[in-house]
């Protein structure tokens, strides 16, 4: 499982522009590199990153083999309302993490 | 009678005023930071941001896991570490009691783990490895390099400021040519720092992983293109405990990120 790192403001204003920042460790092996060997080292990154408040995505970000590892995604969103936040990537290999994390807004 | 031989010219060197020309004042050193851009530097200072943090994190969780014949974890024989291993990083590397050596804070790591915990000891540059090494840093941030400076240490240093200073490989180059001499200049497009380890183990971008002293120092040793030291060999050690005391002083902030 890999180990992921969000940052949610605790608590938000109505209307309030917050920041939500996103860290995942993942190696984004780009599947253009040659191993020690000589053979190619088969891909393996996250192809999609999603969040979604309350059920409806309020953001997505497709990755690409470009992407360094550990990708860290950052964006804002309006403050609405009180919720939970659900992040989900998925990737090569099955690969899939997911996370909540609780905005209260006032 | 050779090696007494070697230890007074060990002292003489330390003593010496003459064999510290070139060195760098003690109030204009600083950390590699102070030489990284601003988007680099806001990096590292968010813990949302800084991907070494990730390690700090297994890192804590490998620290309570049981582990090896004996079935303990760190934290049995250690307790919570944010309190009893709050400095001890700033202490490595340090002379073993048993080795009579300077063992860094890897090796310290693995000797507690085939001793007391009866497991095998974890390869260097290896994740698990990394990971401890950069949770016990970073229980020591913002804490200052304070390495011991006594006759057990002496030599040690000496020896390791001797390999510093001393020219090697194919370009003919020594540590101290660059980082003495031309810090803050550039090499190519990256500027040149100081080398103090203040951050070990740290993110380097250009690694795009978490990376341990030895490596950074094998990856300069091939720079200069000389013959890297094994990670077993004594002198990398002598050389970490030289560039730690030399740092002295400086304060720790693992997980550092490098360009």
């Amino acid at each position: 499982m890999a180990r992921v790192l969000i940052n949610v403001p605790a608590k938000a204003r109505r209307g309030e522009i917050i920041e939500i920042k996103t860290l995942i460790s993942h190696p984004m092996e780009s599947g253009f590199r040659t191993g020690t060997n000589g053979t190619m080292i088969p891909r393996d990154i996250i192809t999609l990153f999603r969040c979604t408040h309350n059920g409806s995505e309020i953001f997505r970000a497709e990755l690409s083999p470009a992407i360094a590892a550990n990708p860290f995604i950052s964006f804002f969103t309006v403050a609405a309302e009180s919720g939970t936040l659900e992040f989900r990537w998925t990737g090569d290999n099955g690969f899939v993490q997911s996370e909540t994390a609780e905005l209260a807004v006032e | 009678m050779k090696l007494a031989h070697g230890f007074v010219v060990a002292g003489l060197v330390l003593a010496s005023p003459a064999a510290t020309v070139g060195e760098i004042p003690l109030g204009e050193r600083h950390s590699g930071y102070e030489l990284m851009t601003p988007e680099l530097r806001a990096m590292q200072d968010d813990d949302a941001a800084n991907p070494g943090m990730l390690s700090v994190l297994d890192g804590e969780a490998l620290w309570n896991r049981a582990d090896g014949a004996s079935g303990k974890s760190c934290a049995r024989c250690h307790g919570d570490a944010t309190s009893s291993m709050r400095g001890v990083a700033t202490r490595y590397p340090a002379v073993d009691a048993v080795h009579r050596r300077p063992i860094d804070l890897e090796q310290r790591v693995n000797v507690c783990r085939v001793e007391y915990q009866q497991a095998p000891p974890l390869a260097f540059e290896s994740k698990e490895l990394l990971a401890l090494a950069a949770y016990l840093g970073h229980l020591s941030k913002g804490l200052p390099i304070t390495i011991a400076d006594g006759d057990e240490t002496r030599p040690f240093i000496a020896a390791g400021r001797e390999i510093f200073e001393l020219r090697q490989g194919q370009l003919n180059l020594s540590c101290a040519q660059c980082h003495d001499d031309n810090w803050g200049q550039h090499l190519a497009g990256a500027s040149i720092p100081q080398a103090h380890p203040t951050g070990y183990p740290l993110y380097r971008l250009e690694w795009q992983s978490l990376g341990s002293l030895r490596r950074r120092l094998r990856a300069c040793m091939v720079g200069m293109r000389a013959e890297p030291y094994a990670d077993v060999a004594p002198e990398i050690v002598d050389l970490e405990l030289y560039l730690a005391w030399r740092a002295r002083g400086l304060t720790l902030e693992t997980p550092a990120v490098r360009p």
